[in-house]
């Protein structure tokens, strides 16, 4: 096991590294004066774009390589919990009915 | 005007339902950092100081491996190099601050605090933003801090058929369908989440961030296509 020096080490490297990348733009932005168009314009598409790379890998993505059949009790959880996101937009209604729905699938098979 | 306390618990009603996702997490935190040979002040001391799980879990396992201590950090770093993304997409949002919230918010960036912070943002209705992100930011600093506590002490003992760590996929989900606006954005989602589920076996969750640049970058195209 590595010294406990050296664990420390590494959690303080990890850690300042770590506050360097999220602190960047929010301290950059700072000192622009006006942020140019297109930058912002990509930045607007940033949320869609990651949030989506979040959750498509998660859902389809079964031991490290995709499974879109109904095998995948994740598929038919998402979709269930993406009907309610898209009619109700709240955020507790959709992780309840999709984790219940992925439990009750694991009930039953 | 939004009150700063009802912005603040604005943010803690938005991320309380979020919580129930990070605890498997943050127990694996614990008790993996132990089962390595950690000690319980270093797992502790991860979670406060680097507060980011996924880097978190891969220097644990790359220490318990006796990797090279570059690795483990260099590992560590590029994992949480989407927070570049994260750092430059809010930005806009938070101009204007002291250095110090500023730094303070920084810290407290997550996965979690931006998906929700930067929707909320973007929607309609008047909030002080720094406390919204205050009040969503803080109790998964809190809960994040208290699950790696109990997994030193009590190890893991989440039931793997209790799917909790689904929450957190549900969670972006929720975010994802108000987060599409335009079609540029309907493209930007569609790149993105493809980018990664096919980058899904790249190391370092790489995926993650080529997909997402990739679908911006497919967003960009098709809404300056759409200009002319």
């Amino acid at each position: 096991m590595t010294a406990a020096t050296e664990v420390w080490a590494v959690v303080v490297a990890v850690g300042v590294g770590t506050f360097c990348i999220r602190v960047s733009f929010i301290y950059l932005f700072e000192y622009v004066s006006e942020v140019p168009d297109g930058l912002e314009r990509a930045l607007r598409l940033v949320p869609p774009a990651v949030l989506s790379a979040l959750v498509v890998p998660a859902v389809v993505v079964v031991d490290g390589s995709p499974a879109l059949s109904l095998d995948n009790g994740r598929l038919l959880a998402a979709a269930a919990a993406a009907v309610v996101a898209w009619r109700t937009e709240n955020i507790l209604a959709t992780i309840v009915v999709g984790m219940a729905v992925l439990l009750g699938l694991q009930l039953v098979v | 005007m939004a009150t700063r306390r009802g912005s603040f618990l604005e943010g803690v009603r938005a991320v309380a339902p979020v919580l129930v996702g990070i605890v498997p997490f943050g127990l694996v935190a614990g008790a993996a950092a132990v089962e390595v040979g950690l000690s319980g002040a270093q797992a502790v001391g991860l979670s406060v100081v680097v507060f980011a799980g996924a880097s978190q879990l891969a220097a644990i396992e790359l220490l318990g491996a006796e990797a090279p201590l570059a690795v483990v950090v260099a590992t560590a770093l590029v994992i949480n190099l989407r927070m570049l993304m994260y750092s430059a997409s809010i930005a806009p949002y938070l101009r204007g601050l002291s250095t110090r919230w500023r730094a303070g918010l920084a810290y407290l960036l997550t996965d979690q605090a931006y998906a929700l912070s930067v929707t909320r943002f973007g929607a309609d209705g008047a909030v002080r933003r720094r406390w919204y992100y205050l009040g969503v930011a803080a109790p998964l600093w809190a809960v994040w801090q208290l699950c790696t506590v109990a997994g030193v002490v009590v190890g893991a003992r989440v039931p793997d058929s209790l799917p909790l760590s689904f929450a957190v996929p549900l969670t972006f989900l929720a975010l994802l369908l108000p987060a599409v606006t335009d079609r540029a954005g309907a493209v930007a989602a569609v790149v993105g989440g493809a980018g990664a589920t096919l980058g899904a076996d790249l190391p370092l969750n790489l995926g993650l961030i080529a997909g997402a640049v990739a679908g911006v970058a497919a967003g960009v195209a098709v809404e300056s296509g759409g200009d002319r």
